[in-house]
């Protein structure tokens, strides 16, 4: 299969597009064109791959998992390990490619939205780096969670704004920053960071996070000899997932696996996991599976984790799951938690709690695995910032 | 009614040269499901042209604190499409103010885009407006909207392009609704918008030629309506109307005082 999504208009299938007021309709074009420049510029390249090695710590490593892999005594199990980036999570692959475009663009403002404060800080860094003013938008209950990267954030010069409305956490954040950037549009630069968001957004989010699948190819092939036959990550909006999976999808024989969050279990109200529950609908800008009420109303949605609460997913894995491309299942936030711990002492890694997610599914694969197949998950971030939930759900 | 032309084109077309149109924007359900059919008849009596009915939406992104808050209060006191057209269609009963619909593209795609449009056309809507559709996603609507005798209203900003007013002027039906600053709806401070719309008003004379073109976001007073809307075929009112609702309801009267909030809006102080 050749796969050319999205489409000059923005669409993965029936799902994306520019769903936006119209005063941002001129930004969003002016985007976009200055985005495709920057794939024709050498200069501009040169600068983001050498940033993404002497700043952000490229490539990343990719690590068997011994004692998981005898754990489970069947398919051999690799980490992808974007925690060992700078700041600990893969988002600063999009918050360097995102600013960067901004500078050539001449914006002198940044904002951005952020729901673990993963984004976030990625965001303040590369602002901290570059000198830009920045204001980061974060839901009220997600600052109470996340303190430490709220702390960060404020540490590398940001001013973090506090969200009193609705579920006070990602989504709200959300149309918050929405707003700002409908205001301050001529001066102001979002930095979407996830694959959600109106046409050019997900698509430059995911060719800003293909590193991490082009990374991972080499160096299985390296290892092994050959590319894996399944590939797991955790899927929130999704940017590390299809980052992760872009460069694998015309790979037929890889079986590619996104990991929602479940939450209390996807058959209760309690729950993130939006493309085994939700339907198509529209949310901040793209079309997309929702949670979502029969009235069409945005439902909240619950994960254990501030960064995959979100009632919307990325347009393009919802077009990966209609095609069946990837296939999407839930787990619950105790199966999430119990990966945290079981990881922690195989591996001596301590992942974030997204991540968790991703892995916590090796108990429903791997049996199904042979001793001779490969697993590489994505390790979208590490613990650290999560230490405050994990030693609360422990206690 | 023609077909040829619509309940909107027709109080543009019957309009005195001088007399500006007013259209107020009102959230459907609130500040109760009760008053809204009975608001809408006393905007027409207070001098209300044409009405812009919200449809209340959770996550409204273009809209500022007031209308947001409306929405809110709307919804938990159970609004839904089918209540709308309810409304609607009580108006109707006694009134042919033209009522546009206004909202986000979501609860339109949930409700089904075809058995919205037949059912808003059956209860007596004339237009939509739908901010989180523009031109480049305005298929997805625009057939049925037809079908349905249907006028869709897109919206220019101070930073759409000449040839993207042009475009907006050729796809619109019943007017060009202009957004006078960038921004999200609500009322502003002062002379805010007065001092930064000429230019734009200027460029929207020259590009929109097809359409009646009526300016929002920002207004809050009779004054500011005249002074924005001098170069154009009227206004509209959403924000500072919800929160003299806001402010009055449920005292005593409180009908009475937005009534005459309204009269002011449209006449000035007589």
């Amino acid at each position: 299969m050749k796969y050319t999504a999205p489409t000059k208009q923005g669409y993965f299938g029936k799902y994306g597009g520019k769903f936006v007021p119209e005063i941002l309709i001129p930004a969003l074009e002016e985007l976009e064109e200055a985005y495709l420049e920057t794939l024709e510029d050498p200069i501009f390249q040169k600068e983001y791959h050498d940033l993404l090695q002497e700043y952000v710590g490229r490539p990343t490593k990719l690590t068997f998992a011994n004692r998981l892999t005898e754990y489970y005594g069947k398919g051999k199990i690799y980490f992808k390990r974007e925690d060992l980036c700078h700041t600990g999570a893969h988002k600063i692959n999009n918050a360097i490619g995102q600013l960067l475009l901004a500078r050539k663009m001449g914006k002198t403002r940044i904002i951005a939205e952020t729901g673990a404060g993963q984004h976030g800080v990625a965001t303040a860094t590369a602002c901290a780096k570059f000198g830009f003013d920045c204001v980061i938008y974060m839901g009220a209950e997600d600052m109470e969670r996340q303190k430490l990267n709220v702390e960060r954030m404020r540490l590398l010069g940001a001013e973090v704004r506090s969200v009193d409305s609705g579920s006070k956490t990602l989504k709200d954040a959300t149309n918050e920053a929405i707003r700002d950037w409908v205001t301050n549009v001529e001066n102001t630069f979002y930095i979407i960071g996830s694959v959600v968001g109106p046409h050019p957004y997900p698509m430059m989010t995911r060719n800003f996070h293909r590193v991490i699948g082009e990374e991972t190819k080499s160096q299985i092939k390296e290892k092994e000899g050959k590319i894996p036959d399944y590939l797991i990550a955790c899927v929130g909006g999704g940017s590390n997932a299809i980052g992760f999976f872009y460069p694998f999808i015309e790979d037929e024989m890889v079986k590619m696996i996104g990991v929602e969050a479940a939450g209390l279990g996807a058959e209760t109200n309690q729950t993130a996991a939006t493309i085994t529950k939700g339907t198509p609908g529209v949310l901040h800008g793209s079309l997309s599976y929702l949670l979502q009420s029969d009235e069409g109303q945005i439902q909240l949605a619950h994960s254990v984790s501030a960064g995959l609460d979100y009632p919307g997913i990325g347009p393009e894995h919802a077009f990966l799951h209609d095609s069946k491309r990837v296939h999407y299942y839930g787990v619950t936030d105790q199966q999430a938690m119990d990966a945290v711990k079981l990881v922690s002492e195989k591996e001596g890694i301590i992942p974030a709690i997204e991540t968790a997610h991703a892995l916590a599914y090796l108990e429903n694969l791997m049996p199904m695995t042979q001793k001779d197949e490969i697993i590489v998950i994505n390790f979208s971030g590490r613990g650290d910032k999560d230490m405050k939930t994990i030693s609360e759900w422990f206690a | 009614m023609s077909n040829n032309s619509s309940r909107i084109q027709s109080i543009f077309q019957s309009r005195e040269e001088d007399d500006k149109i007013m259209s107020l924007f009102l959230t459907a359900g609130y500040p109760d499901l009760d008053s809204t059919a009975d608001l809408i008849l006393g905007f027409e009596k207070n001098g209300a042209d044409l009405i812009e009915l919200g449809m209340p939406f959770s996550d409204p992104l273009a809209d500022g604190p007031t209308i947001q808050q409306a929405s809110n209060i709307a919804i938990e006191n159970g609004i839904t499409m089918k209540r709308i057209f309810d409304i609607v269609s009580e108006v109707r009963k006694s009134s042919q103010i033209p009522i546009i619909l206004m909202g986000y593209i979501n609860p339109v795609l949930r409700f089904g885009v075809a058995e919205f449009c037949k059912q808003a056309s059956e209860s007596g809507v004339d237009g939509l407006i739908i901010p989180d559709a523009p031109l480049e996603e305005s298929s997805l609507i625009s057939e049925e909207a037809d079908k349905n005798n249907l006028d869709i209203i897109y919206l220019v900003a101070p930073n759409s392009t000449d040839e993207r007013m042009k475009k907006v002027d050729q796809a619109s039906k019943g007017f060009v609704y202009c957004v006078s600053v960038t921004g999200v709806t609500g009322a502003r401070q002062g002379d805010e918008v007065a001092k930064s719309v000429s230019k734009f008003i200027d460029r929207v004379n020259a590009n929109v030629v097809n359409n009646p073109k009526l300016v929002g976001f920002g207004i809050k007073n009779h004054e500011d309506a005249q002074i924005i809307s001098k170069d154009l075929d009227g206004f509209i009112v959403g924000s500072a109307l919800i929160d003299t609702i806001k402010k009055n309801y449920p005292e005593n009267g409180w009908q009475e005082n937005v009534f005459q909030f309204v009269k002011e809006l449209k006449f000035g102080n007589i």
